[in-house]
């Protein structure tokens, strides 16, 4: 082992870290659409195949496990027109700054209401939810169905912009 | 809302979020610096140096962390207040993470076994390189993992 082995080790890990994290400025907080399984019982369902659930897990009619799993969670919190729901974890060093923009949100537009949640003392439904990081955020429509999420610290803009697809009608009540 | 200075529910304190991140620049250099040398008796000084400030701001805590004192004493006095101040227990808990790199770092280097302390050196390098570069905090990202496939307490 000499001196150029540890140069080489260093460039490697150099490179190999930046392109990782211009990797992870780009996804992370970035709004996306929910995957398949919340979408309403309307006809036929086609299983939509979301790249990471199997298709015999959907089921048709019923809401899903997971929309159940959340309503048991949120108990009467959810908002009149939408609802940010955010997991956070003690060693979790976005959830303050997460925290602090969807209350500023919630308290902007009429209608929305933030709830944080708990994800260590709330396994079973991180599981459920197959939640992997804190912060994540999910946006719920006014019947409790997951209709986009992100997972680390989203921006505020984004947040807005989310809610406003997600409310088309009520776009003129708020300015950015 | 709680004002959110000071302290927390838990007794936790509020710290200036600059902080961590000036110390993982610090952390950076060195750990570039032991990976140069590491075959060296320098880059065992600089593991063992390491080993030393990540014991101090896991074990004691951040306030003892020395790169955390230089913050407090020579750079933040210059800067303006921060925007908004942030938990101790994540950084604390990161502390914690690169404890346990540099410890294997340093016992491997001290049995001989150059090749194991290189890749631990890496390791820790490269999440203190992403936190200092990117604000991308590892040991927060790997937490909810570990909590979920922990065995319930």
């Amino acid at each position: 082992m000499n001196g150029m082995t540890g140069l080489w080790v260093l460039v490697i890990v150099l490179v190999a870290a930046t392109a990782f994290g211009l990797w992870y400025r780009r996804v992370n907080g970035r709004v996306r659409d929910a995957a398949a399984p919340s979408a309403p019982a309307s006809g036929p369902m086609v299983p939509m195949a979301g790249p990471d659930d199997p298709p015999a897990e959907v089921q048709p009619e019923q809401p899903s496990a997971q929309t159940e799993a959340l309503a048991v969670a949120l108990a009467g919190r959810l908002g009149e027109k939408a609802t940010l729901v955010q997991f956070s974890s003690a060693f979790c060093q976005p959830c303050r700054a997460t925290r602090r923009i969807l209350e500023e949100v919630s308290v902007m537009v009429p209608g929305i209401s933030h709830v944080e949640i708990d994800a260590e003392e709330n396994l079973e439904l991180v599981r459920a939810l197959d939640i992997r990081r804190t912060p994540t955020v999910l946006f719920l429509d006014r019947g409790g169905v997951v209709r986009k999420q992100a997972s680390g610290q989203p921006r505020k803009a984004d947040v807005i912009a989310a809610l406003g697809d997600l409310l088309p009608e009520d776009r003129p009540d708020f300015e950015i | 809302m709680p004002d959110n200075s000071t302290t927390s529910n838990t007794g936790r304190q509020a710290i200036d979020p600059r902080g961590p991140r000036f110390g993982a620049v610090l952390t950076t250099v060195v750990l570039a610096l032991a990976l140069l040398l590491i075959s060296t008796p320098a880059g065992l000084v600089l593991v063992a140096w390491q080993t030393l400030v990540f014991g101090l701001g896991a074990i004691v805590g951040l306030q003892a962390q020395p790169y955390g004192i230089v913050f407090r004493r020579l750079v933040r006095p210059r800067l303006a207040p921060p925007r908004e101040l942030e938990d101790s227990a994540p950084p604390r808990f990161a502390q914690a993470v690169g404890l346990v790199f540099l410890v294997v770092a340093l016992v491997a280097l001290l049995a001989g076994a150059t090749l194991v302390a290189t890749i631990a050196v890496a390791m820790a390098l490269a999440a203190a390189f992403l936190n200092a570069a990117f604000n991308f905090c590892l040991g927060c990202e790997m937490y909810l993992l570990w909590a979920r496939v922990r065995p319930a307490r």
